[in-house]
């Protein structure tokens, strides 16, 4: 049997406000390592919630995550900050850079932050993602001052800059054209294919999903398909 | 946590927001502005007035007081040892008022470490003849040198040159309330009478202005000798011995051992001007209050811009923790925005306070009061210097500290949902 990267065990989650309403139901799933994976589901269905769950930003949860064997549930605010730097990359449903930095700062912060490289060394790894997604160009540019869809790349870049074990977006490519697209495609399909990177990508593009190795759907906070 | 890589963090998001920089270190600078401004010339002017009172007096004078004898030969009757005497009409036994023994006591106060240096003086009252009038006056025989440099006497002659009364035979420095009212300028000679008759012809080498008019009008100062010869006594008559020590603060202490040890009476500076202190310490008190005051005005600026600056950054903040920055280093960052306005806005704020002063020292400030001033006085002393900057990055530390605690409580979830 394959390593696990990600498992969930029956987790739950309430929203108390205005009344309480259970968003997610009796999650349980596996990844393995190198899998590529995609959830798809109606608006509302709950993918986001679960994705920041997933991505331990979200602590506020029942049930158990665990993540390449370590039990992610009831970790400290900076343990969890340390896995997120180290072990995931994210990308947000609304691609989130910080304006004030320059595009290749935005890419280049996690990697300083977890300082396994020299700067310089990392500055030449977030050159090559930007160039690979089509963005070389913008390296030097304000991060407030470039397009939605520059910006989910450039996220996306900042996303991959650590190697992580597991690379989650909530529509990566939801603001890009099919070529633009099909490039994200391609490279995570290469991430996970040569250095066995995991993704666990929510998405509304079928087409995308259903190149993908498994397609999770889900349907009012419960996974309805493709959870084993 | 990465020390360069924070600032770097707080220094870009410093010169994304520079204008709101700027207002905060504004308030800063100008609250240590203002410190320093204000302590220089406080102090400048305590001093000064300190000055006036501590130059001039001894922190402990000897001398002999007519005053009653305080054992009556009843006392020392064994007969009456038991009894209540009570003796009506005591009048003061003749006693002179010359040191005995003057000579030795000036020298075992010369061999005590704790001594600074010794001014012997005679002191006599005496009358100044001008026509048919006769003014009230003392003169005070001195050791020119020893005065000069003990007590500064030099900075409040206004007329001639104190050394004067060494080399000149028979000279006289008088206060300028008595030359005005003799009508007499450098070179006059005056006709001085003691109390017992004998009278001398002084020439006036110097006037003196202490800004004091009960001084002024009274006081003149010739050397020992010329008082000696005077009162008609031989050249160790002293009545006074006048003691500046290393250390102020024994004077109390001192006085009392040597009342005891020479057998003459001593009073020390604090028991001679118990007002003084008061009057320093309240005008140091007030300065402390009003530049504390500014600076936590400008506190109050700093968290003010750093908790709107939180705001504006929540998706920075979001965004930072997402990406693995852990809540101490959302802080770190919050922190070192806030020192950096406090370090930049200090040390201009000591750079303006010290052109600020210097500015003030060269305005003239002349009053009769004081004619050794020219200028206002200001104290540049680097201490308060010290004092502001530390004060500066504890005041912006403890402003900043709660933002920035807020910041790293935030969480990035709330933020990045509420989109
Ligand atoms: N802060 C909140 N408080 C209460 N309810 C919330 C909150 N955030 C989300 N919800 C609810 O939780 C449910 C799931 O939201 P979620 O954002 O996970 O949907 P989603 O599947 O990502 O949808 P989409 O495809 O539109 O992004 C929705 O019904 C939403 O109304
Ligand atoms: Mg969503």
């Amino acid at each position: 049997m394959d390593k696990l990267i990600l498992e969930t065990k029956k987790i739950n989650k309430y929203f108390h406000d205005p009344v309480t309403n259970q968003v997610l139901k009796e999650i349980s799933f596996k990844m393995k390592v190198g899998e590529f994976v995609s959830v798809v589901g109606k608006s509302g269905c709950g993918k986001s919630t679960l994705l920041y769950i997933l991505s331990t930003m979200d602590t506020d949860y029942q049930g158990q995550l665990v993540l390449d064997g370590t039990l992610m549930t009831g970790k400290s605010d900076r343990e969890l900050s340390q896995v997120r730097n180290e072990k995931i990359g994210f990308v947000f449903q609304f691609h989130y850079l910080l304006p004030e930095f320059s595009v290749l700062q935005n890419v280049m912060l996690p990697g300083l932050k977890l300082a396994r490289l020299e700067s310089d060394e990392v500055e030449q790894n977030a050159i090559e993602h930007l160039k690979s997604l089509g963005i070389g160009h913008l390296a030097g540019k304000k991060a407030s001052q470039i397009s939605g869809g520059e910006k989910q790349r450039v996220a996306i870049a900042r996303a991959l800059i650590n190697q992580p074990l597991i690379v989650m977006g909530d529509e990566p490519t939801g603001n890009l054209d099919r070529k633009n697209s099909d490039i994200v495609f391609d490279i995570f399909h290469q991430l996970a294919a040569d250095t066995g990177q995991a993704l666990l990508i929510v998405t509304h593009d079928h087409e995308f999903a259903e190149r993908t190795d498994r397609i999770i759907e889900m349907d009012d906070g419960r996974i309805v398909n493709g959870g084993t | 946590m990465q020390i360069a890589l924070i600032l770097g963090i707080s220094r870009t998001m410093l010169m994304a927001r520079l204008r709101q920089t700027v207002i905060a270190a504004v308030g800063v600078t100008f609250g240590i502005t203002m410190f320093i401004t204000l302590v220089s010339f406080m102090t400048g002017l305590n001093k000064l007035l300190d000055g006036l009172i501590l130059n001039r007096t001894p922190h402990i004078r000897l001398y002999n007081e007519i005053k009653p004898s305080a054992n009556q030969p009843v006392n020392l009757s064994s007969e009456f040892r038991n009894y209540m005497n009570i003796i009506r009409s005591i009048k003061p036994k003749e006693r002179p008022l010359e040191i005995y023994n003057s000579q030795a006591i000036l020298r075992r106060l010369k061999d005590d470490p704790r001594v600074l240096g010794t001014a012997p003086k005679v002191v006599a009252q005496v009358f100044f003849n001008v026509g048919a009038i006769d003014l009230n006056g003392v003169i005070n025989g001195i050791d020119v040198v020893a005065e000069s440099q003990l007590f500064s006497f030099a900075d409040y002659l206004v007329m001639g040159k104190f050394q004067d009364l060494e080399t000149v035979n028979n000279s006289i420095i008088l206060g300028k309330g008595a030359a005005e009212k003799m009508l007499v300028d450098l070179g006059d000679v005056i006709q001085v009478t003691t109390a017992r008759g004998e009278r001398l012809p002084l020439k006036v080498v110097g006037v003196f202005q202490l800004g004091i008019a009960d001084i002024d009008n009274v006081q003149s100062y010739t050397s020992v000798q010329t008082a000696q010869k005077l009162l008609g006594e031989s050249n160790s008559y002293l009545t006074d011995i006048h003691v500046k020590l290393k250390d102020l603060t024994l004077a109390p202490g001192m006085a009392g051992e040597y009342k005891n040890l020479f057998n003459v009476d001593a009073i020390d500076l604090q028991t001679a001007n118990a007002q003084f202190e008061t009057g320093t310490k309240i005008r140091n008190i007030i300065t402390y209050a009003v530049s504390i005051t500014l600076l936590i005005v400008a506190g109050f600026g700093i968290y003010n811009i750093l908790n709107m600056m939180i705001y504006e950054k929540m998706d920075s903040i979001a965004i930072l923790k997402a990406t693995g920055f852990s809540g101490r280093d959302v802080k770190g960052i919050f922190i070192s925005i806030s020192l950096i306005i406090g370090v930049t806005g200090g040390v201009l704020g000591l750079l303006f306070g010290f052109i600020l002063s210097s500015l003030i020292s060269q305005i003239p400030f002349k009053t009769a009061a004081l004619p050794a001033i020219e200028t206002y006085p200001i104290n540049f002393n680097p201490q308060y210097y010290l004092i502001g900057i530390v004060f500066a990055i504890i005041t912006t530390y403890i402003a900043g500290f709660f933002p920035a605690r807020k910041a790293s409580m935030v969480d990035p979830v709330e933020i990045i949902r509420g989109k």
